[in-house]
């Protein structure tokens, strides 16, 4: 079975790429959301001694929360805050996409050293790799919309990574998930709430008086 | 007993949301800090038994921060109180370069104040990575409204930078849990959770280098949050758009809080014998701290921002401290204390200020001893005590953490770090001493002058009139400035106990 999950996982790959390259918010926020599908199917694949129902709820739970969700809020704030559908990156897509080939190449540097017994040897890379990708989005791009999703990003590969134990520890998966979630939604939510309402338009561009 | 020392401040806070009466919140909000301090003090004196499976226990550390936590935010309520008093009879008169605004309701701030006392007791006496994590990311969560109770288009840009800052800090901070939790899964005689004390116990028996992947992911995750540069930049922005009262208890409370998270790392490392890396990893990021700390610090006119720089310059110092060892962990427990009396008391006299003044400007807030004579008085005291000037508390530790480098041998750590200082000093004294001595220059000046250059000639005021210092805006950070005071001149032998065993316990001596 373990096929499958390594070709989830270089879909988890393509889907950040993706994100890298895309200029228009929508894509965006479908791509995260299709990260969020392909990490709820990572439990049907992968070899685990047993899937208890403790653990298929919060993969349930966390699937629902991170493809129906989260693409639903983020689509409702573009709308309410008139956000132009497109990205506005700081640093251009084909440099994104390059920088991206690169990061993916540090990743499988970082992972090399770093085995998990048991686990497909691609997991540590493409969760080191979305990681850094959703770090990528968060300083490139302008929009505060774009640093949620690229937030969002962040910590689906955080995530990812988190299923290769999630048998052993499930307590700790659970938590990190439901309470990111928690925060992604609450409070970005009020903040971008607000957000709309102080300024016509979410950019961060404009949150910049303060500086030294 | 544990049990109650968190649950007591979330219920309480719980209840002053849905409370809609102002005085009777107020009272419980100095009711709670109060039940609390006497919690804490009870606690000393009769050690709890642990609860929920160990995972919330008492060791010597979490003694330290827990009484430093208390004591901080009991002296801080009384403020408040006050703060809120003003707040409420205030009319929609503004500092002069904000927008009109309009405050959170006074239940969101009392509310969100008391959630967050009891987020920050839960990361102290929490024995378990994973509750630590939910605790530190509570007090993100509790502490947000609080930067953005003026609902000012300024202090919701900082707003935001904390949330996003602090929440990727937080993320990765989740990520070196999950690197512990593999580290630990190496271990070949037992079944490891995630309890610190379990883990420490069999620390040898981890994975290596995943232990060491983790401490980088929690130093910076953490780091993030106690202000680490250059993890820092949320800081400034956030201390000078909040509440003052709310700057002191970031500055002086939650700052270290974060520190203990990452003392937590560093200590399993030191007992997995993995010391040197976390060391040379918390030099580096303290020598880095004080140095940008440094380097903003000069030429800085905003006085909250130098506040704020300067508690990074602090954070610096504790890292440093506990990076070195010996007696500089020593001192670096020390410090925790003396910064945060000190830079409570900072605050406490810069939101006196800028309650007059209205405005951040040192070169507008002038000549404060002769307006508000007492507040020009805690300037001064705290000015000396934060940079470390006899006979406050601040000295002693400073001094004992560069004992510390002397005797490791860490001469250019020591000559770096006395350099440091020496340039902070001046940078402080440079905007502090105007604000307190300088003379007050009258409202017509104030919006002609330039606001770079420092040779303006200001408008004297021909008859400057003492404005009335209430005084509950006084006599909390007089308390402070004694206890500074007494830090320095004497150290009781039961709190160098405690200060030796909770640096032991974190393995810093």
């Amino acid at each position: 079975m373990s096929a499958w999950l390594d070709a989830i996982l270089v879909l988890l790959v393509l889907s950040s790429l993706w994100l890298l390259g895309s200029s228009r918010l929508q894509a965006c926020i479908q791509a995260v959301a299709f990260q969020g599908i392909l990490l709820g199917l990572i439990p049907l694949f992968a070899e685990w001694p047993a899937i208890t129902l403790r653990l298929a709820v919060a993969a349930i739970a966390s699937t629902v929360i991170k493809a129906v969700v989260l693409p639903a809020f983020l689509r409702r704030a573009v709308r309410e805050a008139n956000v132009r559908n497109e990205v506005d990156p700081m640093v251009g897509f084909t440099t994104s996409l390059l920088l991206g080939i690169g990061l993916w190449g540090l990743a499988m540097y970082i992972a090399g050293p770093l085995t998990l017994p048991n686990v497909s040897p691609l997991l540590v890379p493409v969760a080191i790799f979305t990681v850094m990708c959703g770090l990528l989005l968060i300083v490139s791009r302008n929009t505060a919309i774009m640093q949620v999703i690229g937030y969002l990003a962040l910590e689906n590969g955080i995530y990812a990574f988190g299923w290769a134990f999630a048998v052993e520890e499930p307590l700790l998966v659970e938590m990190g998930v439901l309470l990111d979630v928690f925060v992604a939604v609450f409070v970005m939510g009020i903040a971008i709430h607000h957000l709309s309402r102080e300024f016509d338009s979410i950019e961060t561009d404009e949150l910049a008086s303060l500086k030294d | 007993m544990l049990w109650l020392l968190v649950a007591l401040p979330a219920l309480a806070g719980l209840l002053a949301f849905a409370m809609p009466w102002n005085r009777p919140r107020r009272a419980l909000l100095t009711g709670t800090a109060v039940a609390h301090a006497c919690l804490v003090a009870i606690i000393f004196v009769r050690p709890p038994a642990p609860v929920l499976y160990g995972w919330i226990a008492l060791d010597a550390a979490s003694s330290l921060f827990l009484a430093i936590t208390s004591f901080i935010f009991l002296i801080a309520a009384f403020y408040a109180v006050g703060y809120l008093a003003r707040e409420g009879r205030r009319t929609r008169e503004q500092p002069d370069d904000e927008l009109p605004f309009a405050n959170y309701p006074e239940a969101t701030f009392t509310g969100c104040c008391l959630l967050f006392l009891a987020a920050m007791t839960l990361v102290v006496v929490s024995q378990h990575w994973g509750l630590m994590w939910v605790a530190v990311e509570a007090t993100t969560l509790a502490s947000a409204p609080l930067i953005y109770f003026h609902r000012s288009p300024k202090s919701l840009e900082a707003t935001w930078k904390y949330l996003v800052i602090c929440s990727v800090g937080i993320a990765l901070a989740l990520l070196g849990n999950f690197f512990l939790a593999v580290a630990a899964r190496a271990c070949p005689s037992e079944h490891l959770h995630l309890g610190i004390a379990e883990m420490e116990s069999h620390a040898r028996e981890l994975d290596p280098l995943w232990l060491k992947g983790a401490f980088l992911l929690l130093l910076v995750g953490y780091g993030t949050k106690m202000g680490l540069a250059p993890l820092h930049t949320w800081l400034p922005d956030a201390h000078s758009e909040a509440p003052s009262i709310i700057s002191a208890l970031l500055s002086g409370v939650l700052l270290n809080c974060a520190f203990l998270a990452i003392l937590r790392g560093h200590s399993l490392l030191v007992k997995a014998g993995l010391g040197n890396f976390s060391r040379d990893l918390l030099v580096l990021f303290g020598l880095l701290s004080m140095a940008v700390a440094g380097l903003f610090i000069i030429g800085q006119l905003d006085y909250k921002r130098l506040l704020a720089y300067s508690s990074v310059e602090h954070m610096g110092i504790l890292a440093l401290g506990v990076g070195i060892g010996g007696i500089a962990g020593f001192g670096s427990m020390l410090h925790a204390v003396n910064h945060s009396v000190a830079k409570a008391m900072l605050f406490m006299a810069a939101g006196n200020t800028l309650a007059y003044f209205r405005t951040k400007s040192a070169l507008e807030a002038r000549g404060t001893l002769r307006i508000l004579p007492v507040t020009g008085f805690l300037w001064i005291v705290g000015l000396l005590a934060i940079t470390g000037s006899p006979p406050f508390g601040a000295f002693l530790s400073e001094f004992t953490v560069l004992k510390g480098m002397i005797d490791a041998g860490r001469i250019f750590v020591a000559i770096f770090y006395l350099i440091a200082l020496s340039i902070v000093f001046v940078g402080m004294s440079a905007v502090i001493l105007p604000i307190v001595y300088g003379r007050p220059i009258t409202s017509m000046a104030k919006t002609a002058q330039e606001p770079q250059s420092d040779e303006h000639k200001p408008v004297e005021t021909s008859s400057v009139t003492t404005a009335s210092e209430p005084w509950w805006s006084l006599v909390p950070p007089l308390l402070l400035a004694m206890a500074a005071l007494v830090l320095g001149v004497y150290l009781p032998q039961g709190l160098t106990d405690l200060l030796h065993r909770a640096a032991i316990a974190v393995g810093a001596e």
